[in-house]
């Protein structure tokens, strides 16, 4: 029955390869074509990214006489004065002290979030709390931006000694933002957990609290750190939103709520008023490389973790 | 039928982005039957401006208005900023270079040669005032109580006759046109970025920061000037665009539209139009710039003014 079928069918492909090449072959090859133009694109367009930031970002010190030591451990930044300087060192701070705080701030509320939302109550978790989060993702960073000049700022200038601006401000704009990539990150983890260690640890009499904090998260720890390393990494990323809460002096703050800067904001600040090649525009484009590098040591990180879970 | 809808969407990106690089580079060739514009030399091609941001608006009103005139005319206009848009003049990705300052001051040393070949057309004036939250208790500052403000000697109000409260400096980015004016006209000297001050590019939210936060002192062009903070009186003299034009009140800079070469065809004709009293007369005093025409005094490279 079958066969008398599919006879024809087969005929009429055999037609339509016009003999030499049957059908499914010219697929086959056009598929493999498409996918690995795509990917020999995708290559090209991230070597030579990395290739323009680091031809720019090195400029500096290759040829413009500033030296790595003075770039990484200087303590002032004076791209246009008559002997410009370029220590970069209060913009590594800043970036460092906002990504952390932000961590701090972001990495309890999103756990317990992805907590309730497995363990405690699934149903209002995945319908209600998880869209609101996820919400979270899409509003764009300048309106987080604005919320933060408008809300956080002026509340902080209230009561904190200070304009309100500043490491503190930054770093509570930032936490809501990379809240969603640790509660995802952290859901997905505590999903994926076997439930038959929960199981085990309940018939053995354990409380619910109790399985959550000697079981759960001791074993899904390492992915719960992934989420909380991706969401610094985004954070240490993000720049207009911090650019306008967190004051942009180019100095090490004494406190938490003084003027601050990141590396990310002194770029977007001045990135536009440079003409391409001048000395200041190669600094920040050295800038930008320190930021790549750093990224880079993200992603490091999290393969280490993720290595960790694999064989834990 | 998936993978074919697959190479499509591929094609047609190609071909929209091969398109892109076509759009860059002004297509001057004039072409026929554009009987239907009003414009009495018929112009048609396209070409981009790029560049400073405070500049933008009025190009880019400006640019709608040619375009309704002139159909076969396709303008687009972007910022970035006066460097990049002095930069991307320079190496012809953009026919017009927009720019808060001399193309001089940006591009010197190595760069000095780029700028010989720019041609300068100055199509308004920009004038900048200090400014300060409503309840600091000044309303007139000298210039040597401007620079000991700016360069951190005086770090409270009622050292220079106000309130006794802190000083809030809201300065701009060392590189931006909007601070080097102030800085050359105002100031006279460069100031420093100190430890507490806060610096934001964005004139809405130097504005905000200004109105909002006690104590604080900074600069926007009179375009931005509103009820929520208080302008300073430079010496005693208002800034006003009368007081510009006059020449009294100094703290301006032209805004500057540049072009490598003398401009050509479709381009030349949009910088004619640009200094029309159609745009001098309406769009440059409604969008608070000074046209160029109502200067009674003239600035050089090196900054020295002087009559007409």
């Amino acid at each position: 029955m079958n066969l008398t079928q599919t006879r024809p069918a087969a005929d009429a492909v055999a037609k339509d390869g016009r003999g030499k090449f049957p059908k499914h072959k010219l697929e086959e090859l056009r598929g493999r074509g498409y996918v690995m133009f795509c990917v020999l694109l995708l290559i090209v367009i991230i070597f030579s990214i990395v290739y323009f930031i680091a031809s720019r970002g090195l400029t500096p010190f290759a040829s413009q006489g500033v030296s790595v030591g003075e770039m990484l451990g200087g303590l002032k930044w004076s791209p246009e004065a008559d002997t410009p300087r370029f220590g970069a060192l209060p913009f590594l701070f800043g970036s460092f002290a906002t990504s952390l705080l932000a961590a701090v701030i972001a990495a309890p509320l999103g756990i317990c979030a992805a907590i309730f939302m497995t363990e405690m109550m699934p149903k209002v978790g995945k319908n209600i709390l998880q869209p609101a989060i996820e919400l979270l993702a899409g509003v764009p960073s300048v309106v987080y931006g604005f919320v933060g000049l408008s809300v956080v700022v002026p509340f902080l200038r209230d009561v904190f000694p200070g304009q309100g601006v500043g490491i503190l401000a930054g770093g509570i704009v930032l936490s809501v933002m990379i809240l969603p990539t640790i509660t995802t990150v952290a859901t997905d983890a505590l999903r994926s957990l076997p439930a038959g260690l929960k199981e085990g640890s309940y018939a053995l009499g354990a409380t619910r609290w109790q399985t959550i904090s000697r079981l759960v998260i001791p074993t899904t720890l390492p992915s719960l750190m992934t989420g909380v390393v991706l969401g610094i990494a985004r954070a240490f990323g993000e720049a207009l939103a911090v650019q306008m809460v967190i004051g942009n002096a180019p100095h090490i703050p004494h406190s938490l709520t003084q003027s601050a800067a990141t590396l990310t904001s002194i770029i977007t600040l001045s990135m536009g008023n440079t003409t391409s090649g001048s000395l200041h525009n190669n600094a920040l484009w050295s800038l930008a490389l320190i930021l790549l590098i750093m990224t880079f040591l993200f992603v490091f990180v999290v393969r280490l973790l993720e290595r960790r879970v694999k064989h834990a | 039928m998936k993978k074919s809808l697959l190479v499509l969407t591929t094609l047609a990106l190609s071909i929209s982005l091969a398109a892109c690089g076509k759009n860059n580079n002004a297509n001057n060739a004039n072409a026929g039957g554009s009987s239907s514009a009003p414009a009495s030399a018929a112009v048609s091609g396209a070409f981009s401006a790029a560049g400073s941001t405070a500049l933008q608006p009025l190009v880019d009103q400006a640019s709608k208005k040619f375009m309704d005139l002139n159909k076969d005319v396709t303008i687009t206009v972007n910022g970035g900023g006066s460097g990049a848009g002095l930069s991307q003049v320079s190496e012809g990705t953009v026919q017009i270079g927009n720019s808060d300052v001399f193309a001089e001051e940006k591009l010197k040393d190595a760069d000095a040669e780029k700028a010989k070949e720019l041609v300068d057309h100055q199509v308004a004036v920009v004038s900048i005032a200090a400014v300060s939250n409503k309840d600091v208790g000044v309303d007139n500052l000298t210039k040597a109580q401007l620079v000991d403000i700016f360069t951190g000697k005086v770090t409270n109000w009622k050292d220079v006759g106000g309130k006794d409260q802190k000083i809030v400096l809201v300065n701009r980015p060392a590189s931006s046109g909007t601070r080097a004016t102030f800085e050359n006209f105002a100031l006279g000297a460069k100031s420093e970025d100190l430890p507490d001050s806060i610096t934001e590019d964005a004139s809405g939210t130097v504005r905000k920061l200004v109105s909002e936060t006690p104590g604080a002192i900074g600069y926007l062009a009179l375009s931005y000037l509103d009820d929520s903070i208080q302008a300073l009186k430079y010496e005693g003299v208002e800034p006003t665009a009368e007081n510009v034009a006059s020449g009294t009140y100094p703290v301006w800079a032209y805004e500057h539209m540049y072009t490598k070469g003398e401009p050509e065809g479709a381009v030349k004709a949009f910088l004619d139009y640009m200094l029309s009293d159609e745009i001098q007369g309406t769009d440059v005093k409604d969008l608070g710039y000074i046209p160029v025409s109502d200067m009674k005094v003239t600035r050089d490279v090196e900054g020295k003014v002087s009559n007409k």
